[in-house]
């Protein structure tokens, strides 16, 4: 099968400021990337790009085998948690079913279908009680939660999460990743951090992006290439015995 | 009271009140929602152009308006989207330049030019039947394109960054919705004046939100609230002897304002 995401040689700059320089990135079926970086290290603007949501300077790019401006319907995408307007009159209900707005056009309603899929991912992420609530209403970690049901209700192959653990407790964290786990056997999925504790235990890669891309093929980093990405010195502290993600040290 | 509806102008006023508060209770719940209520102001006040195009050219001048409405709403869209210049200042920029254009044209315009004052202020007293058919136009078109566009206004009101990613043009659906946006402007010019329509569009949808979460509920509400405002508002001008657009506004902002102080002073429940 085809790579998911497929990135050769990829450069941005915004305004003469260079963003990304020759990024190069292959993710295959059912694999879990995190991507971790310092702010401002270009995170966001490779998942744009991943989305064809900006034009590189130069390079390739491809996603699910064509061009993302064609394929990014059947990605999943969970934005930053303060992206969309909190405070609007809507239920975790209509957010859900907007997930399969790609498939309506105008004057169409959603039919038995697109309620079917909306319950199936609601349930998937535990979210179906809540399902009149208010979105303002939910904690943050319940939000984070309805977002994900809405990307998954076209069933992607692809999950893009953008630093998904904002405005989350740490309770509730382990319950999200948990979620993530689950899915993991079913999507690829690609998550941008900087939250470095959370990503260690469930992730199967890990690249440090810094403007450069650091990435190896598995998930070991080592405190050179954290170095090398954050520019100062990182701290490195390794999590439970049998997920060992960083060499001793 | 009900002798006044004996008169001809006083119906027509009613019906006036009405239809402008079907076409603001809808897409004012849009300006609300998505906070576009400064990009709504720059639209208004630049089409005053187009007041002064209808003056300039001798036509009735609610036909130099609908084009040149429709045109600042485009151009102001794409100005505030695509260049490098920071939207408010571009706003800021062509909702002067759309005033000048009219001044200057009406200045140019032989004689003086009648019931301008009304474009600027509203007189609700004077609209005639063929305005009051063109409203009528312009609410079914506004009615029909929400319809049809319902939820994909929701999804772009939002999450405009969502949008773009399920494959929609989130550009052409904000140009779609600035566009009914000015057709609403030019239903409401009659009943409150290019000064004072920004309130009219506001009032009422923000009224609307805090006694319910759903958008549709909130769109039959703010209707309901705008056409009792613009009759009180008409009343309080029969009895004063006030001019109709101020008294209509004051009659709301009254009321606005009441009902935020004693939402203040409520003790406050953790949500």
């Amino acid at each position: 099968m085809e790579n998911v995401i497929d990135l050769k040689d990829i450069w941005v700059s915004y305004d003469g400021v260079r963003v990304l320089e020759s990024v190069n990135l292959v993710v295959k079926d059912k694999d879990f990337l995190a991507i971790i970086g310092p702010n401002g290290g270009g995170k966001s603007t490779l998942l744009k790009v991943i989305l064809g949501l900006i034009k590189p300077d130069k390079g390739s790019v491809s996603l699910l085998g064509g061009m993302p401006a064609k394929t990014r319907r059947y990605v999943g995408y969970v934005p930053q948690y303060h992206s969309s307007n909190l405070d609007f009159p809507v239920t975790v209900w209509d957010v859900v079913l907007m997930g399969r707005l790609n498939t309506k056009r105008p004057l169409q309603r959603y039919n038995d279908d697109d309620r079917n899929a909306a319950t199936e991912a609601l349930k998937t992420v535990g979210m179906l009680d809540l399902k009149d609530r208010q979105i303002g209403e939910l904690s943050g970690g319940q939000k984070q939660r309805v977002f994900i049901a809405r990307s998954l209700v076209n069933k992607p192959k692809l999950l893009l999460l953008d630093e998904p653990s904002t405005g989350i407790d740490s309770r509730m964290q382990k319950e999200f990743y948990e979620l993530l786990n689950k899915l993991k056997s079913e999507i690829a999925i690609v998550m941008v951090t900087h939250d470095l504790s959370a990503v260690s235990v469930y992730v199967d890669k890990i690249g440090c992006l810094n403007r450069k891309f650091h990435y190896h093929d598995d998930k070991e980093i080592s405190s050179h290439d954290l170095e090398v990405s954050y520019q100062c010195p990182v701290e490195l502290i390794a999590h439970g015995v049998p997920h060992r993600v960083l060499k001793e040290h | 009271m009900l002798e006044l509806l004996q008169y001809d102008f006083m119906r027509n006023a009613i019906l006036a009140a009405i239809l402008a508060s079907i076409a603001c209770g809808i897409i004012g719940v849009y300006v609300v929602v998505k906070k576009i209520v400064f990009i709504s102001g720059g639209i208004t006040h630049a089409s005053f152009g187009g007041i002064g195009i209808g003056y300039y050219l001798g036509i009735n001048p609610l036909f130099g308006l609908i084009p040149f409405s429709l045109l600042s709403a485009i151009i102001m869209g794409l100005v505030s989207k695509r260049t490098k210049v920071a939207e408010d200042t571009a706003i800021g920029i062509l909702w002067s330049l759309g005033m000048a254009i009219g001044i200057i044209l009406i200045y140019w315009t032989p004689g003086y030019a009648p019931d301008l004052m009304t474009y600027l202020f509203g007189n609700i007293l004077t609209v005639p039947m063929s305005d009051i058919y063109l409203m009528l136009g312009l609410d079914a078109v506004i009615i029909f394109v929400v319809y049809a566009y319902y939820k994909q206004f929701m999804a772009l009101c939002f999450d405009e960054e969502f949008t773009k990613v399920s494959g929609l043009s989130a550009e052409k659906l904000y140009l779609l919705l600035l566009c009914l946006i000015a057709l609403t402007i030019v239903l409401l010019i009659k009943v409150v004046g290019i000064i004072l329509i920004i309130a009219l569009l506001t009032m009422p949808a923000s009224l609307s939100r805090h006694y319910t979460n759903n958008l549709g509920k909130m769109m039959y509400l703010a209707i309901i609230f705008g056409v009792f405002f613009s009759l009180a508002g008409l009343y309080l001008s029969y009895v004063f002897d006030a001019p109709s657009g101020a008294t209509i506004i004051l009659a709301m902002s009254t009321v606005y304002i009441l009902h935020f102080l004693y939402d203040g002073l409520k003790p406050k429940i953790a949500s």
